[in-house]
C-alpha cells in the first residue's frame, strides 16, 4: 500500500533506532528520571503498541499516553444522551463504531440497539446523510465526535444538508479542541513532560501555528507525526535532537500531508458552521473552557440537542475510576486501582478501557509485554 | 484521533456535490473531495491525486516530494552509520 | 456398503406460488411439494429418498473405515444470504464438513434443518439447496436427513440452515489442541481474512467496493495430504469466527505453552489489508471459511508445508510462527517493524473505528 508500506520499513527503523540510542546515550539521562514524551493523539497510541514501538526504545525514554481520544474523553452523562435520542421513537442513531460500547450509566449504545433502538454504524457522516435521503419518514441523528480532524467532514455533511433542504437529519454535536486538552496537560501539576508527539491529523486541518503556545511559553519542544511507526520514531529522533541542541520548537515531521497553514476549506467549513462552547464537560478531565463546540443558530434545524429533550445530566465516573489520572499521562494503565480486575475489556468501567485507542485498552491488548522480554 | 489513508483519486462522480471515487488497493469508496479542491486545483485536475482520506473525506493532497524527502533523510541515516561504521572498523585494525 | 431399501420411484411435487407462506410448513401436501421442490431434487440421494424419519447407515461399514466416529453441528445465520464466493447453503456444507474434516475424520454423512421466514422467494431457496447440493458433491459427502419449518414475518431473518454431520476417524489420526509443544511449527494453507472481509463489503454498511471473495472451501481433501505427508501433525483447526487470533490463543491455552508469529510471514491479500486500514480493524480477527491452522513438529513442518502448496487449495500455505515454551497461554506477534506486540483474544465484536 502506498504511503504506508514505506513508512513501515523496518530497516529505516533500525536506522532511526540506532541514532535514538546514540542520541538518549549522548544525553546522560538518569535512570530513575527518563525522559517523558507524550503522544497527545489516541491514533498514535495505537500505533506504538500495534507495532510494539516502546519496547524498541532505550530504557532512557518513556512515552506517555496522552487524552487525544475523544472517545476516552467522553462522559457518561453525554452516552445517556446519545441513549435517549436513539430510544425515541422514529430516530435512526447513526454513529461511528468507536461510540458503541462507552458505558453510559444505564447503557452503552451497543446494549441500547439490543434493546431495540435503531442505531446503525456509518463510517461516514456523508452515509447517515444517505439514510436520511433513504428515510424521509424517520429522524435520523449522526453522533458527531472528535477533535478538529472530523469537524469539517461533519460541517461540510450539514452544510450539504442545507443545500438539498433535507429536514430529517441533525447533528449531536460533540466535537472538541485540542488545544485546551494540550493546555490541560500542560498545566497539569503532576506532569512534567519533556516533550510532544503531536497530533498529524488535527494539524492538518488547524495547521502548525495553534501550537507556537507550547514552545514560546510552556517552553516544551513539539514534534508534529505522520502515524506510521517510522513517522513516530522519526520524531522521537527530532525530539531528542531539539534538546541536544538546546532548541524549543514546533517541529512538522508530517509534512507530506500537513501544510503550515492547515487546510483552508476544511477551516471554512467549520467556522462556518459552528462556534466555540463557553464551557465543555471532558471525563476525567472535568469542566474546560472554549473546549468544544456547537452549532451555530443558522444551524439550529440540524442540531439535535435543540431538537431533541436530552437528559443532559452530569454523571460523575465510578468511585474507582482513574480515567482522569491516565489521561493526563499522570499514571500508567496498569498502575491504575482496576486496571485488569473490575476494568477489563468485557466489563469496563471507563472508555479508556472500551476505546480501541485508549491507553487501557491498547495496553491490555498489546502491551503486556514488559521491555526487556521485548528487547530479546 | 485520526484513522486516515492514502488512496488515488480515480474519477469525478459528481461535480456539483464534489464527489469522487478513490482506489486504496483495490478497495473503493465515494469520497467527498471539497477540501482539496481550489482556484488552483480545480475539481478535474483532482484526478490521480494521492489524498489523505479520513471517514470519506479527502482532507489533504499528499505531497510526493515531501514524502520521498522524509525517505531519503532515513536512507541517508543510514548510509552515514554504515560510513561511521565502516571507519570504526578500519580504526580499530 | 450402505444400501437403502429399494424406493419405488415417484413424482417429486412442486411449488407453484413464487415466495414460501406458513401453508409450506403446515406438514400437509404444500410442505411436501416444497421439500421435494428445494431439497429433495436438488440433493437427490439413495439415502435421502425414502423421506423416512431417519437415515439409516450399516455400522459395520463405518467400522470398517476407522475406529472413531466425528459428529458435529453447527447454525449458520450470515447476512447476506448470497455473497461474492459463496452463499449460506455453501457456507452450512463447507462449515460443517470442515469440523470434522480437523478432527482428521473422513465426512460421510450431512443432515439439514432450515427453519425460513414466510415471504421467501422460492427461486432463492431453490438456488441455495443447488448450492448446497454442489458443495456436498464436492466434499463427496451426501445429505441424508432433514427438517423445514416455516416461521412468521420477522420471527426469524429469511433463513436459518443447522447442518449436522457425522464422519469416520481412522485409528492412526490423533490429533487434540493440547498437543502442542514448544519448537513445533504453526501453518497455514493460504490468504487470512477473505471471507470476513468479504461478509462485512457486501453488507454495505460502509459503502465500500472491493474485489474480495469469501474462501468458503472443503478442506477434507487439503487435511487428508496433509495427514499423509506429516503423520505428526498435533493439531489442526479453521478459523472461522474470531479468526486466526483466537484459534492461535485457544491453542496456546489447551496446551499450556507460549506462541509467537511472524508478522511479515502471515498471507494477507493486498485488498484486505487495504480493508482493515480503512476500517482500523485488525485481519487476524476477521473469520476465514477455507483456511485451517496446523501445528506440526519441528521435523516435519517441511513435508506439512510442501503438502500444503501442492494442493489446489494451498498455494499461498506459509509457516507463520513457532510454538515457544514462554507464559502458558500468550500469543505474540513480532511485527512488521521488528517490535513485539500481544495478540489477545477478541472481546466481543471487533468494530470499525474512526480513531
Amino acid at each position: 500500500m502506498k504511503y504506508l508500506d514505506e513508512f513501515r520499513d523496518c530497516a529505516k527503523a533500525e536506522f532511526l533506532l540506532k541514532e535514538i540510542e546514540g542520541l538518549t546515550a549522548s544525553l546522560s539521562i538518569p535512570d530513575d528520571r527518563p525522559l517523558q514524551f507524550m503522544e497527545v493523539c489516541g491514533g498514535h497510541t495505537h500505533s506504538i503498541f500495534r507495532y510494539g514501538v516502546e519496547g524498541m526504545l532505550p530504557h532512557g525514554i518513556e512515552l506517555v499516553h496522552g487524552p487525544g481520544c475523544p472517545v476516552c474523553v467522553l462522559p457518561m452523562g453525554r452516552v445517556d444522551d446519545c441513549v435517549a435520542i436513539a430510544e425515541q421513537t422514529g430516530v435512526i442513531f447513526a454513529t461511528f463504531g468507536d461510540a458503541m460500547r462507552v458505558p453510559g450509566s444505564r447503557k452503552s449504545l451497543m446494549q441500547a440497539k439490543a434493546d431495540g433502538a435503531d442505531v446503525r454504524m456509518v463510517y461516514s457522516p456523508m452515509d447517515a446523510l444517505k439514510l436520511a435521503r433513504a428515510n424521509p419518514g424517520r429522524e435520523v441523528v449522526f453522533f458527531g465526535l472528535g477533535f478538529e480532524t472530523t469537524m469539517p467532514s461533519t460541517a461540510l455533511t450539514i452544510l450539504d444538508a442545507e443545500t438539498e433542504g433535507i429536514e430529517n437529519f441533525s447533528v449531536f454535536c460533540n466535537h472538541i479542541t485540542i488545544v485546551p486538552t494540550i493546555k490541560a496537560i500542560l498545566d497539569s501539576p503532576d506532569l512534567r513532560l519533556d516533550g510532544f508527539i503531536g497530533p498529524g491529523h488535527v494539524s492538518m486541518v488547524i495547521g502548525t501555528a495553534p501550537y507556537a503556545f507550547i514552545a514560546r511559553h510552556y517552553r516544551k519542544p513539539m514534534v508534529i507525526a505522520g502515524f506510521e511507526p517510522l513517522d513516530i520514531l522519526q520524531s522521537i529522533w527530532m525530539l531528542l535532537r531539539q534538546i541536544k541542541e538546546g532548541r524549543i520548537e514546533i517541529e512538522n515531521q508530517y509534512a507530506r500531508v500537513v501544510l503550515n497553514a492547515g487546510n483552508a476549506p476544511a477551516l471554512n467549513a467549520v467556522s462556518k458552521v459552528y462556534e466555540l462552547r463557553e464551557f465543555f464537560e471532558w471525563r476525567g478531565l472535568g469542566s474546560i473552557e472554549h473546549s468544544g463546540v456547537r452549532l451555530r443558530e443558522a444551524y439550529a434545524r440540524f442540531d439535535a440537542e435543540r431538537k431533541f429533550a436530552i437528559p443532559n445530566v452530569r454523571i460523575a465516573d465510578p468511585n474507582a475510576c482513574q480515567c482522569g489520572e491516565v489521561l493526563k499521562g499522570v499514571i500508567k494503565p496498569h498502575q491504575c486501582k482496576v486496571f485488569g480486575s473490575a476494568c477489563t475489556p468485557e466489563t469496563p468501567l471507563g472508555a479508556l478501557m472500551v476505546s480501541s485507542e485508549g491507553a487501557c485498552a491498547a495496553y491490555y491488548q498489546y502491551g503486556r509485554i514488559k521491555r526487556h522480554e521485548a528487547a530479546e | 484521533m485520526c484513522l486516515g489513508i492514502p488512496g488515488r483519486i480515480i474519477k469525478i462522480d459528481d461535480n456539483a456535490k464534489k464527489l469522487a471515487t478513490a482506489d486504496v488497493s483495490g478497495v473503493r469508496r465515494q469520497v467527498n473531495v471539497a477540501c482539496i479542491v481550489d482556484a488552483d486545483h480545480p475539481l478535474e485536475a483532482c484526478v490521480g491525486d494521492w489524498v489523505l482520506i479520513h471517514v470519506g473525506f479527502a482532507m489533504s493532497r499528499i505531497d510526493e516530494a515531501e514524502a520521498a524527502e522524509t525517505l531519503r533523510i532515513l536512507t541517508e541515516l543510514g548510509e552515514a552509520q554504515q560510513e561511521l561504521d565502516a571507519m570504526r572498523r578500519s580504526a580499530a585494525k | 456398503m450402505n444400501v437403502a431399501a429399494p424406493v419405488r420411484p415417484r413424482t417429486l411435487g412442486r411449488v407453484h406460488v413464487p415466495t414460501v407462506t406458513l401453508a409450506h410448513g403446515g406438514g400437509g401436501k404444500a410442505m411436501k411439494d416444497l421439500i421435494d421442490d428445494v431439497f429433495v431434487r436438488a440433493f437427490d440421494n439413495p439415502l435421502l429418498a425414502p423421506l423416512d424419519d431417519q437415515a439409516r447407515f450399516d455400522l459395520a461399514d463405518l467400522a470398517r473405515r476407522g475406529d472413531r466416529l466425528a459428529f458435529t453441528t453447527d447454525s449458520f445465520v450470515v447476512d447476506p444470504l448470497i455473497f461474492p464466493g459463496g452463499d449460506i447453503g455453501k457456507l452450512a456444507v463447507c462449515g460443517t464438513v470442515n469440523d470434522l474434516a480437523v478432527g482428521g475424520a473422513v465426512p460421510l454423512y450431512l443432515s439439514c434443518a432450515a427453519i425460513v421466514e414466510e415471504g421467501v422467494k422460492i427461486d432463492l431457496l431453490r438456488q441455495i439447496a443447488a448450492s448446497m447440493a454442489a458443495a456436498a458433491r464436492e466434499a463427496g459427502v451426501a445429505i441424508v436427513a432433514g427438517d423445514t419449518k416455516v416461521v412468521a414475518r420477522g420471527a426469524c431473518d429469511k433463513l436459518f440452515l443447522t447442518t449436522t454431520g457425522v464422519g469416520v476417524i481412522r485409528e492412526s489420526v490423533k490429533l487434540g489442541a493440547n498437543r502442542a509443544r514448544p519448537r513445533d511449527a504453526v501453518l497455514v494453507n493460504g490468504l487470512l481474512g477473505d471471507h470476513g472481509a468479504a461478509i462485512l463489503c457486501a453488507r454495505g454498511d460502509m459503502a465500500l467496493d472491493t474485489p474480495i471473495e469469501s474462501d468458503c472451501a472443503p478442506l477434507h481433501g487439503l487435511i487428508a495430504a496433509l495427514l499423509a505427508a506429516a503423520p505428526g501433525v498435533r493439531f489442526v483447526r479453521d478459523p472461522t469466527r474470531g479468526g486466526l487470533a483466537t484459534v492461535l490463543n485457544e491453542i496456546a491455552e489447551a496446551s499450556g505453552i507460549a506462541i509467537e508469529i511472524d508478522e511479515r510471514a502471515t498471507p494477507i491479500r493486498e485488498e484486505v489489508k487495504a480493508f482493515c486500514e480503512i476500517l482500523g480493524l485488525d485481519p487476524l480477527y476477521l473469520a476465514n471459511e477455507g483456511k485451517i491452522v496446523a501445528i506440526a513438529p519441528a521435523v516435519e513442518a517441511d513435508a506439512a508445508l510442501a503438502a500444503l502448496t501442492t494442493h489446489p487449495l494451498g498455494a499461498r500455505a506459509a509457516i507463520i510462527g513457532r510454538v515457544q515454551s514462554g507464559e502458558p497461554g500468550r500469543v505474540t506477534m513480532r511485527t512488521a517493524l521488528g517490535g513485539r506486540r500481544i495478540v489477545d483474544m477478541l472481546v466481543g465484536e471487533q468494530l470499525p473505528r474512526i480513531c
